[in-house]
């Protein structure tokens, strides 16, 4: 077997564990598993190519519409890809005030609030569908070229990229998490809402900041599997139960766990693609999440179910 | 007449929604179980019955040549058998780690109805599928009035036995440990055994109706047993009223009529180049419908007659 | 002169059964007042309802005279109302020094550190390892770590359910002493008890409660021998002793 495998495996896995990150933050402060986390991904994608779409005539009309070193993409994907994400964070916000939050306040049940997002997600998918239609786009036409990184893998710049980003996404959030008040407020609303009010947070405030970090880390995901492969309506839909399983592998709430159990997906994917064959990739994730479940149903750093 | 035919083949199909509606109360609207792989439940089915009774093949496994009869039992008995594993793994855990396996295995057969290709005939499936009555299969008005008369029956008989069964002892305690399982468990009931049982009935009647619904098709193909489905089923089972037999079915008349209407509109509507596309509205009809009936009448239109769910009630505010 | 009153006060988890049920009285700045009855008689309720964390069904609540019926719990504390939980009034999976972190951010920013300071003196216990999980440690010292959360604001009322429960009576002499020295210093207590000698021993007036609706209302002293508070409490009179 070739250990291009491992390289294929930590980039796809990239994509999962920044998207998985973003699936245990909502899980654990929220307390419902959100069937809707894998569409954030497809329109972050979507709303990012939209923009980029206007401001690469500008840019290039500007002269600085070129790729930037050896990447395949100008300075308009940057620049898209803030304001997809804050878009993306509009969109989620919306949701949770029309449906989420509602559903929240009349307490209902955790499994009632489940449902909803099931439901949201199917809707959102296909208003993708419906406005983009279901063919395949990009956000590069550039063609790249796969470079030798050691061991005798090869990756081009663009991968590359994606797991430079993710790593600093992922340390950044965790100092955010594990230092900052903000990050003390979340954990303690992520133990115990009730108490969190006793202890004078606002836990409606806390809940709008998950919000905002699970969307825009969405939106990165999306834009990085868009980037590396293309965007579809039901990229998200594909990526939900990796997502859920990177997730649940990693323990849900712990940021560092989901960052690891995608890459053990994407990992187990690749080795999958390679042994077994393509066609099963996508039943990988389920076969991880029986084997957590079986094993160790509170993850590798979960605390409990 | 050509109406007439249209309308008892539309009803014939309302009735199999009908019956995958009847087992999925079972499990959400008695139990309180979310599964979201009812898709899958109902595929194994279909092919399990396939399997029993088409003619052998020489490129396929099987083709048992077994009355029909007997493929929709041993379709009941497979789906029981999937749900029993699928069950035992997640209802120990939190309610929410039932809906994602349910949603995995969901994604895990339907890739396996796509790339077993000996035992499920590939993305093509298999056709020929023998049906019921085709000894009148040249008469379309009657062949069709044989077939939902046979649907009906199915769904009247399920539903008699499922009323029976929720009077019965076991009905009641079933519906005091979704009420409160602390009380239950108080009273020395196993609450995870009788949900297990619940979830694996639920499973079963859907596995029988995913044999039903394919011996009246004719086909089977994995595009048939797409998350869509679960999704369709579940818009008919909340809109009706979750927890009443009678909402299950009649959700599902009302939602297949709602699906069907908005299909044929949209063909009217849109030209065809555009139909694809325009068809992902329907969807989106339905999400949003299923989500309004949670905000705004989470009981449904029939809702349960004891008490209504404490999963929708006014409890603990946050 | 009254910092926290209530009137016509309802509460409960649903709507159509109300456990507190029509409850009025004031209290005094600086008085330390306990809340007394049989279990099941609503006194818990009723406090985590005046702290915002049950919801309330009808009546008013006035804290130094402003309206707060309906205020979240997290606006209630950043006013001055502290609230001390029976269990789980501490966050475990936070270390002692977060938890008094997150308590100091409804002071201004240059007397947080030493407000964590004065209680980490106050309750030295504490302060043997503040970076360990507070899960880590013991039935009294969480106690003491849920009271100086609380304390660390320095509420002008604080509202306490059952600070004695499940402590041994050593523990609980200790506590107390806390609750009679914060008195002291002029913090209006309102404290649910059902360590009825203890509580007695502290507060100045008592408010019985029976079935949801106030029974009694009077100074302590008249209380002690009463033949109604007797009759109210014989089963747990026993049940004290038995301890």
């Amino acid at each position: 077997m070739s250990p291009q495998v491992l390289i294929d495996g930590l980039i796809a896995g990239a994509t999962i564990g920044l998207g998985a990150i973003g699936l245990t933050l909502t899980y654990s402060i929220l307390r419902f598993a959100n069937f809707t986390h894998g569409d954030f991904l497809a329109w972050g994608a979507y709303l990012t190519l939209t923009v980029s779409g206007f401001l690469g005539g500008l840019l290039a009309g500007l002269g600085i519409g070129e790729p930037i070193g050896p990447f395949s993409f100008g300075w308009g994907l940057p620049l898209s890809l803030l304001a997809g994400a804050g878009l993306t964070i509009v969109l989620t916000l919306i949701l949770d005030k029309i449906l989420f939050g509602q559903l929240r306040r009349r307490g209902a049940d955790t499994i009632i609030i489940v449902m909803a997002s099931f439901g949201a997600s199917m809707a959102l998918r296909s208003v993708l569908e419906f406005i983009y239609t279901a063919n395949p786009q990009y956000l590069t036409r550039e063609l790249q070229i796969a470079q030798p990184v050691g061991f005798g893998m090869r990756a081009t710049p663009d991968q590359l990229l994606t797991i430079a980003v993710t790593a600093l996404l992922v340390l950044a959030l965790h100092l955010v998490v594990t230092r900052s008040s903000t990050g003390r407020s979340m954990r303690a609303v992520s133990e115990n809402p009730s108490l969190a009010g006793v202890y004078g947070i606002d836990v409606q405030r806390v809940i709008r900041v998950t919000w905002v970090i699970g969307a825009g880390l969405a939106c990165v995901a999306g834009v990085m599997s868009g980037l590396l492969v293309q965007i579809r309506p039901y990229m998200g839909f594909d990526l939900l139960l990796p997502l859920f399983a990177a997730a649940i592998l990693g323990g849900v709430g712990s940021i560092p766990g989901a960052l690891l159990g995608g890459l053990i997906i994407g990992l187990a994917e690749a080795f999958t693609v390679q042994i077994v064959g393509a066609e099963w990739r996508a039943g990988v994730a389920f076969v991880v999440l029986v084997l957590v479940l079986i094993i160790r149903p509170t993850g590798l750093f979960g605390r409990t179910v | 007449m050509e109406y007439l035919a249209y309308g008892a083949f539309f009803l014939t199909l309302a009735m199999t929604y009908s019956i995958i509606c009847l087992g999925l109360n079972v499990q959400w609207g008695q139990t309180g179980l979310f599964n979201v792989g009812v898709a899958a439940f109902v595929g194994i089915g279909a092919y399990t019955s396939v399997l029993l009774t088409t003619p052998e093949t020489a490129d396929r496994v099987g083709g048992f040549d077994l009355p029909i009869a007997v493929g929709w039992i041993g379709a009941a008995l497979m789906s029981g058998l999937i749900s029993f594993f699928v069950g035992a793994l997640t209802i120990r855990m939190r309610s929410d780690y039932l809906a994602i396996t349910t949603f995995g295995i969901a994604i895990a057969l339907q890739l396996c109805f796509q790339n077993l290709e000996p035992l499920t005939g590939g993305v093509f499936g298999v056709g020929f599928i023998p049906r019921a009555f085709s000894g009148i299969q040249d008469d379309a008005l009657l062949f069709n009035y044989a077939n939902l008369g046979l649907a009906t029956l199915l769904v009247v008989a399920i539903y008699v036995v499922l009323e029976h069964l929720a009077r019965s002892p076991w009905g009641r305690v079933l519906r005091a440990v979704r009420e409160d399982e602390t009380a239950a468990q108080s009273l020395g009931k196993n609450p995870t055994s009788l949900r297990l049982q619940a979830f694996v009935l639920g499973g079963a009647i859907m596995g029988l109706a995913g044999a039903v619904q394919a011996h009246f098709i004719g086909f089977v193909a994995p595009a048939n047993y797409l998350p869509m489905m679960t999704f369709q089923v579940w818009a008919m089972l909340i809109v009706g009223g979750s927890g009443n037999n009678k909402g299950a079915i009649f959700g599902a008349v009302l939602v297949w009529a709602i699906w069907a209407l908005s299909g044929s509109l949209i063909s009217e509507l849109f030209p065809p180049d555009q139909q694809a596309r325009a068809a992902s509205l329907q969807i989106v009809i339905i999400g949003v419908m299923l989500c309004l009936i949670l905000l705004w009448r989470p009981q449904g239109v029939l809702p349960e007659r004891q008490s209504i769910s404490k999963h929708l009630g006014q409890r603990n505010e946050t | 002169m009254t910092a926290l009153a209530v009137k016509g006060f309802q509460a409960g988890y649903d709507p159509d059964l109300p456990i507190v049920k029509g409850v009025s009285f004031a209290v005094k700045k600086g008085e330390a007042v306990t809340v007394l009855g049989p279990n099941g008689a609503g006194k818990s309720t009723l406090i985590k309802a005046i702290a915002g964390q049950v919801a309330c069904l009808g009546g008013q609540v006035t804290l130094g005279g402003d309206d707060i019926t309906g205020v979240p719990s997290y606006a209630l504390a950043k006013r001055g109302l502290g609230f001390v939980p029976q269990t789980e009034n501490i966050f475990a999976q936070l270390t002692i020094r977060e938890n008094l972190q997150i308590a100091s951010e409804l002071v201004e920013k240059r007397r947080r550190a030493g407000q964590i300071d004065k209680m980490f003196d106050m309750f030295p216990d504490l302060k043997l390892r503040p970076n360990d999980l507070a899960g880590t440690l013991s039935g009294g010292q969480r106690q003491m770590l849920a009271a100086a959360r609380a304390l660390l604001t320095d509420p002008p009322v604080l509202m306490l359910d059952e600070p004695s429960a499940g402590l041994s009576p050593k523990l609980v002499g200790q506590v107390f002493e806390t609750l009679a020295r914060v008195h002291a210093a002029g913090v209006t207590l309102i404290l649910v008890e059902q360590n009825v000698r203890a509580a007695l021993g502290l507060a100045s007036r008592a408010l019985v409660l029976v079935d949801g609706e106030l029974a009694h209302d009077g100074p302590t002293d008249a209380l002690q021998d009463s033949t109604t508070l007797g009759r109210l409490f014989l089963g747990n009179r026993t049940r004290e002793v038995a301890r």
